[in-house]
């Protein structure tokens, strides 16, 4: 009784302590971020005097203090720090807009596309797991494997690539690149848009995940448990049922691990498809040398994985009662 | 598998190597007269813009993408060995020093700042494979400390101890030699993915600069002429696809032979 009441109450304060453990590791990425945009050549203004729009010094001057990047690093650490934490993240040099808004106008792209590639994946790996793993060195448990080793050794853009040539070009079923036909706005519309760059980015998520589901399945069904269930006469479908109520646990967490670099495939799926999400915006941000912006995204990537990791942990525990969380 | 995999990555390495004596042509060498060639018995893999070899710029290219995985693998892998000994031989603080560091490595994505950072750079080989490296530690960093947690506990670090070695010597002799395997296999597999990381750069147009070809730059230059001139896209990506394959097959099988007590079921 006892037990079972300081069980109920820990994962709580674990939350908690999960929680306040982020505040430093958030911390030290804002200082890392600021170094690098520090250390750009020419400094952060290096890119606006390079553009030969503020000729006149005094203009320079203004601008550099409007900036305040004519202070002292740890000042304009601390001032950037105390903007962002309060949600604005500075005013974009490329647009003049604030960096927030245009990070927030571009999110909805981006999560509809990691959430399509990401539940894609995860159908496609789950039969695929459990068929591979059922039928063991079949024809098909080869099939799979070679084509998941492929689908890892694959440059994500060389695939997109490739597809968009015979999809988009040879063959035209589907469109090359963008969300919608201009004049067309129907749903059908956007999602045969949404259909290349979603596969592309779920490739090497099927080909780990399904790896992955494999050998855990096939590890579950031969423990005891299995066996017992087998000697009880138990038809082999509800018996794999079984085992897959087990075997999904550690694939589900690695799952979870894998949403945070999901966003680092957006940013190559979303330039080559010319998806309008973050990835996109970063790339054009790095080549106008708008580093308010590349900070910002830079800033929200991370904040993004440290959330997932935090997700997965949860995940994890809530899911194998032997993962106690003290 | 991974023998196999090992004669194929030593054939094309080595062709990459000997490009200068084996290469039909000059890996810049322009012939305007036969300019956008398909594959033919002259030029296996076609010809591109400028009437140059594909085959030949595919071999070159090699040299420098197989150089900065390498490189960028030992780079990450030395880091990674030496931060994750060191926080799991001392424990306490510079344990916890260096793994909130981990954590924070960990948690900025890779591919985007690599991107900011190789903006910087004038993009020659060495300081490739150096950020791409330095950005590629942290997960040698985490198995190490777990396999030099559970060594230094060994009698035979404690009878080492107990004659007076110092702890830089202890982690040279004994704690590193017993973590061998993990650490070679992860230096295997980064290889790959330095090898990824390098092409997506250069195809972005961060990388390598032309006129020095590399797998990545070289997809750069072919993507506008996809429709027309598809080999041109087609055996650059075949080249990093096969040669990625096999250096995870090679570490598959490394894992395998170091580890009995992996079981990878197939």
């Amino acid at each position: 009784m006892d037990a079972a009441l300081t069980d109920r109450s820990a994962p709580g304060g674990w939350l908690a302590r999960r929680l306040l453990q982020m505040v430093p590791l958030v911390f030290g990425i804002t200082i890392v971020l600021f170094a690098v945009i520090q250390a750009a050549p020419g400094g952060p203004e290096g890119a606006l005097l390079e553009s030969g729009r503020f000729i006149d010094p005094q203009v320079i001057e203004a601008y550099r203090h409007r900036l305040g990047v004519d202070r002292p690093v740890p000042v304009q650490y601390v001032r950037w720090l105390t903007a962002a934490v309060r949600g604005d993240l500075g005013i974009s040099f490329s647009t003049t807009r604030p960096v927030t808004a245009m990070i927030v106008e571009r999110l909805p792209a981006t999560l509809e596309l990691m959430a399509t590639a990401f539940g894609f994946a995860a159908i496609v790996a789950l039969g695929l797991g459990i068929f591979s793993a059922v039928r063991q060195y079949s024809a098909f448990d080869y099939l799979t494997t070679g084509l998941s080793f492929a689908g890892i050794a694959m440059p994500v853009f060389w695939f997109a690539l490739i597809l968009q040539l015979v999809f988009a070009v040879r063959l035209g079923w589907l469109p090359v690149a963008g969300t919608g036909t201009v004049g067309d706005t129907s749903l059908l519309d956007h999602l045969r848009h949404l259909i290349l760059p979603a596969f592309v980015l779920s490739v090497r998520y099927i080909a780990g995940w399904s790896r992955y589901l494999r050998s855990s399945l096939l590890a579950t069904l031969r423990a005891d448990y299995i066996r017992t269930a087998r000697a009880k006469g138990l038809p082999e479908r509800r018996v794999i049922v079984h085992a897959l109520r087990n075997a999904l646990i550690p694939v589900i967490s690695i799952m979870a691990l894998n949403l945070a670099d999901l966003f680092s495939g957006a940013v190559i799926t979303e330039t080559i498809f010319a998806w309008p999400g973050i990835g996109r915006l970063f790339i054009q941000a790095m080549f106008s040398r708008d580093y308010p912006l590349l900070m910002g995204i830079l800033l929200m990537g991370s904040v993004m994985v440290i959330i997932f990791n935090l997700i997965a942990d949860l995940v994890y525990g809530a899911l194998d009662p032997r993962i106690r969380h003290d | 598998m991974a023998v196999a995999s090992l004669v194929v990555i030593g054939l094309i390495a080595l062709a990459c190597m000997a490009a200068p004596l084996i290469a039909p042509y000059g890996f810049d060498a322009i012939d305007l007269s036969s300019i956008r060639q398909p594959p033919s018995a002259t030029h296996w893999m076609g010809t591109d813009d400028l009437g140059r070899d594909l085959l030949t710029r595919v071999l070159y290219g090699g040299r420098v993408s197989i150089l900065i995985g390498v490189l960028a693998a030992f780079i990450g892998t030395a880091a990674g060995s030496i931060i994750g000994a060191l926080a799991g031989f001392h424990g306490g603080r510079t344990d916890n020093v260096l793994m909130r560091m981990t954590d924070v490595a960990y948690a900025i994505p890779t591919l985007p700042l690599l991107i900011v950072l190789s903006s910087y750079s004038q993009s020659a080989i060495a300081s490739m494979a150096m950020i791409i490296g330095l950005l590629s530690w942290m997960a040698t960093a985490r198995v190490v400390r777990g396999e030099v947690l559970s060594i230094r506990e060994m009698p035979y670090v404690e009878a080492a101890r107990s004659i007076g070695a110092g702890g830089l010597r202890i982690i040279r002799r004994h704690v590193l030699p017993n973590a061998i395997g993990p650490i070679v296999v992860g230096a295997t597999l980064a290889v790959g993915n330095a090898i990824i990381l390098e092409s997506s750069l250069s195809f972005l147009g961060l990388g390598v600069q032309p006129p020095t070809p590399t797998w990545g730059n070289m997809l750069q230059d072919a993507q506008s002429t996809m429709a027309s001139k598809p080999w041109l896209t087609i055996f650059p990506g075949l080249a990093i696809l096969l040669v990625v394959l096999s250096v995870n097959f090679i570490g598959d099988g490394l894992q395998d032979a170091l580890d009995p007590r992996a079981q990878t079921g197939g």
